[in-house]
């Protein structure tokens, strides 16, 4: 499976921007293994082109946080969205993917963001208001006003279609 | 003075000895006024502990200490030598290294193997195909037949080497017996195409079926006992057909996650509903708009009070609409039952007199019985008024009760045919004694007449044979699997094939839009498909035993399945607009596979346990029951010593004693599990008061620090 997903790296890479690629990757990691491929070329990849949630993804998995991915971070996204990661560890990043602003908890604003992106803008202010309090009201444990990763972890792990659901195949 | 200098892997006896030795030459000093000076030597000797009287205490633990120290050097040896080569040096550097070499070689290995067993697995990127543009569910209905398509091969690969290839190799081969042979009569038309299709002829007559085999104990040079082999392969089957189905159940198990379904509600639908496996843009639309129309649903239901309609007219529309269906239900029976009667008297009629209706009537009745009813159930249900998910439900558990139904009067009628059969065997029993009586005059009066004459011989065809009906089984199931495949390929061609491309290319010159008005093109049907495939197993199940060909005859039908509905559904079919799947986890799918299998090897089990075989034909034939083979085996192969320990545990005092401490560990087992759910709600409750109080603190310190 390691060869496949670096496979499918040097493929993308070479893909579709042919004057970025070439100078930019060089056919050997051993001189220089921090190469990054730009957000763009990963933005635009078959199985993440229709995700709402590409940025965040490519955000969470980079080492700055800027969505640009060395071969490490590409290998490590595919890991995780595999079929094979345990469901500890996709609730994990899964977390993390749906916390906008970074701050270790899932608060009002990162949920009233995630719906957005789901529902494409199409409910109104006071619907999304609404579903984001009833999530709050549902998964908050210790009442804060955010979840926690504890709190989502607990509501995360008992849904029977996250793993089904939280998975690219490659 | 000597100077002893201790080694430190020498053992202390010989030190110690030497000390007593040395003390005894030395010579005594003078003494002095002078302060006792503790001199370099004094030092060094004043380690040597003074040599105390020999007690028993003393030595033994001078014995001891001895033998630790002994076992400590060993140990030291025995580390240094070992490792020794790691560091490159010593005697044991090649060794090591080659053991690293093997150790690496033996990692590598292991990680090809895994890519090459991931490399394996069929149709992978057909289903990722499907995945990203119909999303999972459509996908998880081609999981489950890759999964079938596994335990078929077992099945397959149990059957075809270990009762078909044996009897292939080494029985006697065709024309030798009466058994297999076509009988004279149907000699003219045996190779026909007609005759092939309906599995007679040729077909009858071969491995395929039951009725071929030959009852002799041992065939071949190995002696290989093939009714043995038949009986427990037969039983093999259930058996892994069983561990595997619960084995995958178990596996999901831990997915189902206690079930509660509405504590998270909201926070699923926000954080579980995109489907990341999602590559297509018009897939990508469909799934943002059936989560924006699920999320409206979902508010309106928890903002909207419960509007009381009027609840006599909706529970009078509910039961007149349970009342409909259970009047199909029992007019699909009857009609079965109905064409296996017709079935039976057109098997006495001259088959050339029948029309190909006539010969497949009730396959098709079965097979067309299953595509209509579904669709009479969901115009019932347009009466009820159920929410979508409930209606989901009612569906599937009516279509489910449809096809057990048809099942089970098939099997019924199947056996007042076999009845009838064993009624038969007694009439032909008599007959062919009688001609065997004349056989025997004929062959004694050739022998004193003619002497001359060429031997007195009967060809196989012409014996009369005994009717056997386990064979008739074996065909009945091996064309209602064939007519099954038949009608649903042409379903879907004509389903879904023409249908879409009337849509899409009459749209051009049609008065409405066929594309999003009526017809429109199909979605695929995740739950009939499902339950399609199941009952076909359940048939494969029950048949195998009396045709040993059908895992074989699955396995094709699978492999071509896959292929032919993958290409329909890319080609002919839409991504559903709404999405409701019939439950949340795979368990419900498979709780009903493991239905199927135990309701389909009932019948089967009764049969080998309580019928008598065919005296005429198959590797039974000639014992009282199926099962005395295992009898036979105990008695020839087997040292009599163990026949009688064998006799004595099947004694039923102990067998009953084996079944109440089952019993009683399952209650035990249940009980058990039943306390551990209720501590673990106690707790969840523990940790919500918990964090309730914590939560209060937190604002009394607040309030307090303002």
């Amino acid at each position: 499976a390691a060869g496949s997903i670096s496979g499918l790296y040097v493929l993308h890479k070479e893909g579709d921007h042919e004057d970025l690629a070439p100078q930019l990757i060089p056919l050997d990691y051993t001189s220089c293994p921090d190469v990054k491929v730009p957000y763009e070329l990963i933005g635009s990849m078959p199985e993440l082109k229709d995700n709402p949630f590409r940025q965040r993804i490519a955000q969470v998995f980079s080492d700055d946080g800027d969505g640009h991915m060395t071969l490490n971070n590409f290998l490590d996204m595919f890991s995780v969205m595999s079929e094979m990661a345990p469901r500890d560890l996709k609730a994990y990043y899964a977390f993390k993917i749906y916390d906008f602003n970074n701050d270790d908890y899932i608060c009002a604003w990162d949920l009233e963001q995630t719906v957005t992106k789901l529902t494409r803008g199409e409910l109104s202010a006071e619907e999304v208001s609404l579903v984001c309090e009833k999530v709050l009201d549902e998964a908050d444990g210790d009442h804060d006003g955010r979840l926690s990763l504890e709190d989502f972890q607990n509501m995360i792990l008992r849904a029977p279609d996250f793993l089904s659901t939280f998975h690219i195949r490659i | 003075v000597q100077i002893q200098v201790e080694e430190k892997e020498d053992d202390t006896e010989e030190s110690s000895s030497e000390e007593e030795e040395e003390e005894e030459d030395k010579l005594p000093r003078r003494e002095s006024l002078r302060p006792k000076r503790k001199r370099t030597r004094d030092v060094i000797n004043e380690d040597d502990p003074e040599p105390e009287p020999e007690d028993e205490e003393t030595r033994k633990a001078r014995e001891k200490e001895r033998r630790r120290r002994l076992k400590r050097g060993a140990e030291a040896k025995k580390f240094v030598s070992e490792n020794e080569g790691a560091l490159g040096k010593g005697k044991g550097k090649r060794w090591f290294a080659f053991k690293m070499m093997m150790k690496k070689k033996w990692v590598k290995f292991l990680r090809d193997f895994e890519n090459f067993k991931a490399a394996c697995v069929p149709w992978e990127n057909k289903i990722k195909a499907i995945e990203s543009q119909f999303g999972s569910s459509v996908a998880s209905y081609f999981l489950f037949l890759r999964w079938m398509y596994g335990v078929n091969m077992v099945l397959f690969i149990l059957t075809f080497s270990l009762i078909m290839l044996p009897e292939y190799l080494w029985g006697l081969p065709y024309g030798s017996l009466p058994r297999k042979t076509v009988p004279r009569a149907e000699e003219a038309s045996a190779a026909n195409f007609g005759v092939l299709y309906d599995f007679n002829g040729l077909a009858q007559y071969s491995v395929l079926f039951y009725g071929y085999y030959d009852n002799k104990r041992t065939i071949g040079w190995m002696n290989f006992r093939l009714p043995l082999s038949y009986f427990l392969v037969g039983i093999m089957c259930i058996g892994y057909s069983f561990l595997v189905v619960l084995r995958a159940m178990t596996k999901n198990i831990g997915d189902d996650g206690g079930g509660d379904d509405n504590t998270f509600n909201f926070s699923w639908k926000v954080f579980c509903s995109w489907d990341y496996l999602i590559g297509n843009p018009e897939t990508a639309d469909n799934k943002f708009n059936s989560i924006t129309m699920n999320f409206k649903e979902a508010i309106i239901e928890e903002r909207a009070a419960q509007v009381e309609e009027n609840i006599h007219l909706i529970r009078f529309l509910r039961f007149l609409a349970n009342f409909f269906v259970f009047l199909t239900l029992g007019g699909s029976g009857y009609l079965i039952f109905w064409a296996v009667k017709r079935s039976q008297e057109f098997a006495q009629q001259d088959p050339d007199t029948l029309g190909w209706w006539e010969k497949n009537e009730m396959n098709m009745v079965m097979s067309l019985l299953g595509m209509f009813c579904p669709t009479l159930f969901d115009l019932f249900a347009e009466l009820e008024d159920y929410h979508p998910l409930i209606a989901l439900k009612w569906l599937l558990v009516r279509i489910f009760a449809l096809l057990l139904g048809n099942l089970y009067v098939f099997i019924l009628a199947l056996m007042d045919e076999i009845n009838n059969k064993i009624e038969e065997e007694k009439l032909v029993k008599a007959n062919i004694t009688l001609w065997e009586a004349n056989m025997i005059k004929a062959y004694n009066d050739s022998l004193s007449g003619n002497s001359t004459g060429a031997p007195f011989f009967v060809h196989p065809a012409d014996v009369p044979r005994g009717p056997c009906w386990e064979t008739m089984v074996g065909q009945e199931f091996v064309r209602l699997t064939v007519s099954d495949v038949l009608t649903t390929y042409v379903t879907i061609l004509i389903g879904d094939f023409l249908r879409a491309c009337f849509v899409r290319f009459c749209n051009y010159c049609w008065c409405w839009d066929l594309e999003y008005g009526y017809p429109s093109y199909t979605e695929f049907d995740i739950s009939g498909n499902v339950l399609a495939l199941i009952f076909n197993q359940g048939m494969i199940w029950m048949g195998s035993f009396f045709a040993p060909s059908l895992p074989g005859i699955n396995i094709l039908r699978l492999h071509t399945s896959m292929y032919f509905q993958c290409w329909a559904v890319m080609c002919c079919n839409v991504p559903e607009a709404r999405v409701f799947k019939a439950s949340r986890s795979n368990n419900f799918y498979l709780g009903m596979l493991l239905l199927i299998l135990f309701l389909s090897t009932m019948p089967v089990l009764y049969m080998i346990v309580s019928l008598p075989p065919s005296f005429d034909c198959g590797p039974f034939s000639g014992k009282n029951r199926m099962f005395e083979v295992i009898g036979e085996t105990l008695e020839h192969d087997f040292p009599s010593w163990m026949a009688k320990i064998l006799r004595q545990l099947s004694n039923p005092g102990l067998v009953i004693a084996v079944v109440l401490v089952m019993a009683l560990t399952i209650y035990y087992l249940n009980a058990t599990a039943k306390g551990q759910k209720a501590a673990n709600l106690d707790l969840k409750k523990k940790m919500k008061l918990q964090a309730l109080e914590n939560k209060m603190r937190n604002k009394k310190m607040a309030a307090a620090r303002a």
